[in-house]
């Protein structure tokens, strides 16, 4: 009886060997700047920056539907509320994630009103958000219009001290997050959080509560990016208000996400992989860098929507850190090979899961 | 303080003129174009090199560019948004933004980082005024580009209502599979309207540049004021649009009143409190704020 009934599992063994590869990865990481030379250990840095952003974007578009083009406003809140705690006398280090919390506490008005519009509106509407932010920054007679200050009181750390405990904040903030949205998304919000992604109304209908898990990832989104934006400022050491509410950071996330796969948590994090590697191996290119990361991103989204990783994954049944659940069907006349479900099925159970 | 009125709804023309192509393009096919602004930066930038390179005056010049600006709306339509359309309401959006990355820094790569002017191209028009009772100068430009925009808005109008052509791309914005089914030619439809609409970046493009310097970089700051503009004119006629625009440049006009960095920061407060209103007043949140509709026939 059993052995005919097709089987509910949640991961595979891929899946199980890749949790335990993923904490092996940390490990590594977090003993690394032991073997790694200064300037490698700054590149680390923004790599995980470069993870979270990636990962905080595909929650809101990816899983949550919202596309928005103004992120950079809660990249440059981060930094902007860490430069006005640490002025104000907290610890530089405490005033990154006190920085991001009120960035977070901030992001919830907004959604309020926000969300209430749709698609493009929304997403013009955040950038009109972005824009507003950057010039109200820019009044703060501390920050001194587009001159900008710095977080000088991180100058009484010395450089390798400062370094290190960046890389480890940075290394710590990424796995949280990640670890944060991938509860989220295998809990029952995560079952809400793809109905709505798969069609709202639908899920509306069946009881999801659509605005409240949708205001759930849109705080959760600007709370990762503050924390990015905040992380940023320490590496960098200056805040200009130019260049962190620049929509830059915003094409940086659209890129990462649409190369590595809108909608699968694998597929942020291979984007932030790959956006690393061009910017180190063409970020002095320059202007031609930016014309070929939007070239691509263009090029992406009208033949290859899903991305790398989702292409891949709907191609080979591949499933690593999987939030989903699958079906698989027993072993019978029908499906000789049996252990391994088809892509198809795969996909199907992943649609509904 | 009267003067200052006047030159804001003159300037409000302008805002008008720059978004009635994304309010159209919006209502026709329920795509924002992200590329919008540069696009009207890209027409800017091909008078220029016209009138620098070639002596072709902008006036003249816009017989090459606005031809050329309705290709390219053609092409827009039928090569990335047909086409990204298809993978449902958000990719259009990612689409048309990875476009107008491209653009702006294909600009810069070619043009650099400087700002430039059609004004030194058009002779004394960019500085002549007349004086109005109550001793009101008003640029002769200013009024050029203002009544540019109304006939523009009128036309498109009587267009939209009255011709054939208009009248299937009102159908296909409606229900495109309905439209098909009663001979309409929905992708034809939607290229002509999406033509249309560059045609209007286009000529929006020309007064940005005879009325101000612009940059490689400086579409963005032109499709927030372009959608602002649509928005708080919001679902009307197109007549909202120009009504939306002048509220827009009364507004900034007021924030640099205020304050001297207050410019920009009136219009944005602007839109966010009639956009606040709107939402809270009605039900239009869930139905889309920039839904023109055209015809008020039905």
């Amino acid at each position: 009886m059993s052995a005919a009934s097709p089987t509910i599992e949640r991961g595979t063994a891929a899946s199980r060997i890749a949790g335990v590869g993923v904490l092996a990865i940390i490990l590594l990481l977090a003993v690394s700047p032991q073997f790694l030379s200064a300037g490698a250990v700054d590149r680390m840095t923004t790599l995980f920056i470069y993870v979270i952003l990636a990962a905080m974007w595909n929650a809101l578009a990816g899983f949550g539907g919202l596309v928005s083009v103004g992120q950079q406003v809660f990249f440059g809140l981060g930094a902007y509320f860490a430069i006005r705690l640490a002025n104000a006398g907290l610890n530089p280090f405490v005033s990154l994630f006190v920085s991001a919390v009120i960035v977070g506490a901030v992001s919830w008005p907004i959604s309020l009103f926000m969300l209430r519009l749709k698609n493009g509106e929304f997403a013009i509407g955040m950038w009109v958000i972005a824009a507003l932010t950057h010039l109200l920054v820019n009044l703060d007679r501390l920050i001194q219009g587009e001159t900008g200050t710095s977080l000088i009181s991180l100058n009484v750390y010395d450089a390798s001290t400062r370094r290190l405990t960046i890389y480890w904040l940075a290394l710590a903030s990424m796995t949280a997050l990640l670890a944060i949205l991938f509860g989220l998304l295998r809990g029952s919000t995560g079952a809400a959080i793809r109905a709505i992604r798969d069609n709202e109304d639908a899920a509306a209908s069946v009881g999801v509560r659509v605005t409240g898990t949708k205001r759930l990832l849109f705080v959760l989104a600007a709370f990762g990016i503050g924390v990015a934006g905040a992380l940023w400022l320490a590496t960098s050491i200056t805040f200009q208000p130019k260049t962190y509410f620049n929509v830059q950071w915003t094409a940086y996330m659209i890129f990462m996400v649409l190369v590595g796969g809108i909608g699968t948590f694998e597929g942020a994090i291979l984007g932030a992989l790959l956006f690393f590697l061009i910017e180190t191996w063409f970020g002095g290119t320059g202007v031609w860098y930016l014309i070929g990361l939007g070239a691509t991103a263009l090029v992406f989204s009208l033949l290859l929507p899903r991305g790398l990783w989702g292409t891949l994954e709907e191609r080979f049944g591949w499933r690593l850190l999987s939030v989903g659940y699958r079906v698989k069907l027993p072993p019978g006349p029908s499906n000789p090979t049996g252990e391994i479900a088809s892509p198809l099925q795969t996909t199907n159970s992943r649609e509904k899961a | 303080m009267m003067n200052q009125i006047v030159q804001g709804i003159l300037l409000g023309g302008y805002y008008a003129l720059i978004a009635c192509g994304l309010s159209f393009m919006f209502s026709v096919m329920r795509i924002i174009n992200l590329a919008h602004g540069s696009l009207a930066v890209l027409s800017a930038f091909a008078l220029w090199l016209l009138a620098s390179r070639f002596h072709i005056p902008p006036f003249y010049g816009l017989a090459i560019v606005l031809p050329l600006m309705a290709v390219i709306g053609w092409a827009l339509q039928r090569f990335l948004l047909e086409r990204s359309a298809r993978g449902g309401a958000l990719l259009p959006i990612l689409t048309t933004f990875g476009l107008a990355i491209v653009i702006d820094n294909m600009l810069f790569e070619q043009f650099g980082a400087d700002t430039r002017s059609l004004a030194p191209f058009i002779g004394s028009l960019s500085y002549d005024s007349w004086e109005w009772p109550g001793s009101i100068y008003v640029g002769k430009l200013a009024v050029i580009i203002f009544v540019a925009a109304v006939v523009l808005l009128g036309g498109l109008q009587l267009f939209l209502t009255r011709t054939g052509l208009g009248r299937s791309i009102r159908a296909t914005s409606e229900d495109p599979d309905t439209a098909g089914l009663v001979g309409v030619d929905a992708r034809r439809a939607n290229a002509i309207a999406a033509a249309i609409a560059m045609v209007t970046v286009g000529l929006a493009g020309a007064f940005l540049g005879m009325r101000a310097t612009f940059d490689p970089y400086a579409g963005a700051t032109q499709l927030l004021f372009a959608f602002e503009a649509a928005v708080i004119g919001g679902a009307g006629s197109l007549w909202g649009t120009l009504i939306g625009g002048i509220v827009l440049a009364l507004a900034q006009t007021l924030g640099a009143k205020i304050h001297p960095q207050g410019f920009l920061i009136g219009g944005h407060v602007a839109f966010l409190v009639v956009l606040f209103i709107r939402l809270y007043t009605s039900g239009l949140g869930l139905r889309g704020l920039l839904r023109l509709s055209t015809g008020k026939a039905s």
